[in-house]
């Protein structure tokens, strides 16, 4: 009467501490230039080394532009974080695919990517949309810098245990709705901090149904409505994607990981410390309209009153509404928009650069937009390539830029300017996210396209 | 050793809006040092300094009339980013209490690695805590760690909060979990030996 997530804790805790957290191994640890370098200072101070260097990679992927790559970093406080990353791994002797290499990029893409995400692992890394990596059956989330350094020191941590939620979703999905359609549905119906404690299982025959890049999106972004990470149970889907890749188990290996990989779902009777359930018929395209992810609208839909938001929540509503230049009861249908980003650790993979492909072929990007397309890796950029969707892109009068996080959160040059509107296919709209004043709506690769194309929020079945 | 949490009596700095992220309390672009020090003079940043870094008199920590080591906060404090940085903001500005009706889970453990204590209250003490320090800028509480308990000396009203009973005696004690974990490298490597089977 296990539920998968208890499975998958249970056969990782070293110790239970009487009145406190359990000491939980970790498998994989994943490392990129932001959060890392003050733990690896710590080892040094205390004079350790790396536990388990075999565990741990590392990507640069935050600071770094996304052109002219093979020139050194203009701003030189990024630089030098850049280049502590590189100093720190070799020093530690830490696998790095530094900037440069054919395997860097944001490191929630190429993990999956290379094989490193596996079925049953326990995966951590400095970033909460580690979420992402619960798409195989992994039990997957961020930490902090004190943790990662415990990580490092250790190969454990130190976590309170979770409560369990399940979110099932049956159903099939309606014409030119995305996987991060349904996540944004999801938080918009759970709120920001509707999941805080809760660890998630997503199950239904909907998120069956979705692809390995697809149930990335979703887990993805369990951090957005405060859960601790979201999983889904590893299938069929699950294992093709993962045989073959680089450091995926081979032979005798991968026929006793799959066996076991076959016994990571919740039984039938596992208790839940909360169930949802949601139809996939109910989903449209989505947006946001505020500055946290849970304010979220179907495309056609209306902003709420002032009168439907509870009593404490009518200041930071309102607040919201200024920041993003809209009103209460606002249509966003045919506003215009200024930039549109696609790319990120939510959609940055190939299946997203193959919808927005087939979306704007043969089409024009509007003239008053400006577009970042941002491959989630060096790899993404050599299957657009492979696949022919820079020429359909170029020709509907797009640039591909150079791997990164880039305008998610907009710590290189991809700043959008104060009071602009971006359509951005990324996790976060609060408040200067994407630059200062900067007015981001959350959208998924199909919205973000057809906002190319016509320079409004426009809803993409009706193109 | 770290540094040690027990009591404290304080006045309060009130702000009074929910879902605060973790990117209004430390902006993405000054994550790029590889100290912890110095993030207090950036915390709340884009609300506490315009875009030329002159203060935003309305902000509450411009306002001469509030102070003291405790952030009342609405709910859900702390969302979104994983960045540490946020908490070594908070610590370096001063703060060594975050009061609110609940946060979100990575900040916790990080302010508790940074011996800030996050205290969770109920809905009705959180608004009536406003009220209290509305109606008087100079109204104070009392947080007791050993007894998990706080206090708003305005009204008397008291609640008791939670946190579990290792991180308590590590903030009491200024014990550190790293030490912790090194203690246990024999269980680690015993875990690994049977794992590998």
């Amino acid at each position: 009467m296990n539920t998968l997530f208890d499975k998958i804790w249970d056969a990782h805790v070293v110790n239970c501490i009487e009145g406190g957290p359990t000491q939980l191994y970790i498998d994989r640890h994943y490392c990129h230039e932001v959060t890392s370098p003050q733990a690896f200072n710590g080892l040094r101070e205390r004079g350790l080394k790396v536990f388990r260097p075999s565990k741990t990679f590392c990507s640069p992927d935050h600071n770094i532009p996304t052109l002219n790559q093979d020139k050194p970093i203009a701003d030189p406080v990024s630089r030098n974080q850049v280049e502590t990353l590189t100093k720190n791994a070799t020093e530690f002797g830490v696998t790095l695919f530094g900037l440069g290499h054919p395997k860097n990029g944001i490191i929630h893409v190429i993990g999956p990517e290379n094989g490193l995400t596996l079925p049953g692992y326990t995966i951590v890394c400095g970033d909460s949309h580690t979420s992402t990596h619960g798409a195989f059956g992994a039990i997957a989330f961020g930490i902090g810098t004190s943790e990662v350094e415990m990580v490092l020191a250790s190969q454990c941590i130190l976590q309170p245990k979770p409560k369990t939620m399940r979110i099932t979703i049956n159903g099939n999905l309606k014409p030119y709705v995305t996987a991060k359609d349904i996540a944004l549905y999801i938080i918009a119906m759970m709120t920001t901090g509707g999941a805080t404690g809760y660890f998630v299982e997503y199950a239904g025959d909907t998120i069956r149904s979705l692809s390995m890049e697809e149930r990335m999106t979703v887990c993805n972004l369990s951090i957005e409505m405060g859960a601790r990470g979201g999983m889904i149970a590893p299938d069929e889907t699950t294992f093709a994607y993962v045989k073959g890749r680089e450091y995926a188990p081979k032979g005798k290996d991968w026929d006793d990981a799959v066996a076991y990989w076959k016994t990571l779902k919740s039984d039938d009777d596992a208790v839940f410390d909360k169930e949802i359930t949601f139809e996939a018929t109910d989903i449209e395209p989505r947006i946001t309209y505020g500055t946290n992810p849970g304010m979220g609208i179907g495309i056609e839909e209306k902003i709420p009153s002032l009168e439907s938001i509870d009593e404490a929540g009518k200041i930071s509503f309102m607040r919201s509404l200024d920041y993003m230049g809209f009103k209460p009861e606002e249509s966003l249908l045919g506003k215009p928009i200024d930039y549109v980003f696609l790319g990120s650790c939510t959609n940055g993979r190939i299946e997203d650069f193959r919808a927005f492909a087939s979306f704007v072929k043969g089409k024009k990007k509007a003239d008053n937009v400006v577009a970042w397309l941002v491959p989630g890796s060096w790899n993404v950029d050599k299957q657009i390539r492979e696949e022919g969707l820079d020429k359909i892109l170029e020709d509907a009068g797009f640039e591909i830029r150079q791997p990164g996080c880039s305008a998610c959160l907009a710590m290189n040059e991809d700043k959008v300017p104060a009071g602009k509107y971006a359509v951005s296919t990324s996790n976060r709209n609060f408040e200067g996210r994407q630059g200062p004043g900067a007015r981001t709506i959350l959208a998924g690769p199909l919205v973000a396209a057809a906002a190319a194309i016509t320079g409004r929020i426009t809803n993409p079945s009706t193109i | 050793m770290k540094e040690k949490f027990t009591t404290l009596t304080s006045r309060c700095i009130p702000l009074q809006r929910e879902n605060v992220d973790t990117d209004q309390i430390i902006p993405a672009r000054f994550l790029k040092a590889t100290s912890k020090q110095g993030f207090g003079d950036n915390l709340f940043r884009d609300w506490r300094y315009d875009g030329n870094g002159k203060p935003i008199a309305s902000f509450v920590l411009n306002n001469p009339d509030y102070s003291g080591s405790v952030l009342v906060a609405g709910k859900n404090f702390g969302s979104g980013s994983s960045r540490e940085h946020a908490a070594w903001a908070i610590a370096g500005y001063g703060f060594k209490v975050v009061v609110s009706s609940y946060f979100a889970d990575i900040f916790k453990n990080n302010a508790l690695n940074n011996c800030v204590l996050p205290v969770v209250v109920s809905e009705k003490f959180l608004a009536s805590l406003f009220k209290s320090i509305e109606a008087d800028n100079t109204s104070t509480v009392t947080v007791d760690l050993n007894a998990q308990t706080i206090t708003n000396n305005a009204t008397g009203e008291k609640e008791s909060f939670d946190i579990n009973l290792y991180k308590k005696n590590c903030l009491l004690n200024g014990f550190d979990d790293i030490d912790f974990l090194l203690s246990k490298k024999s269980d680690i490597e015993g875990f690994e030996h049977n794992h590998s089977k």
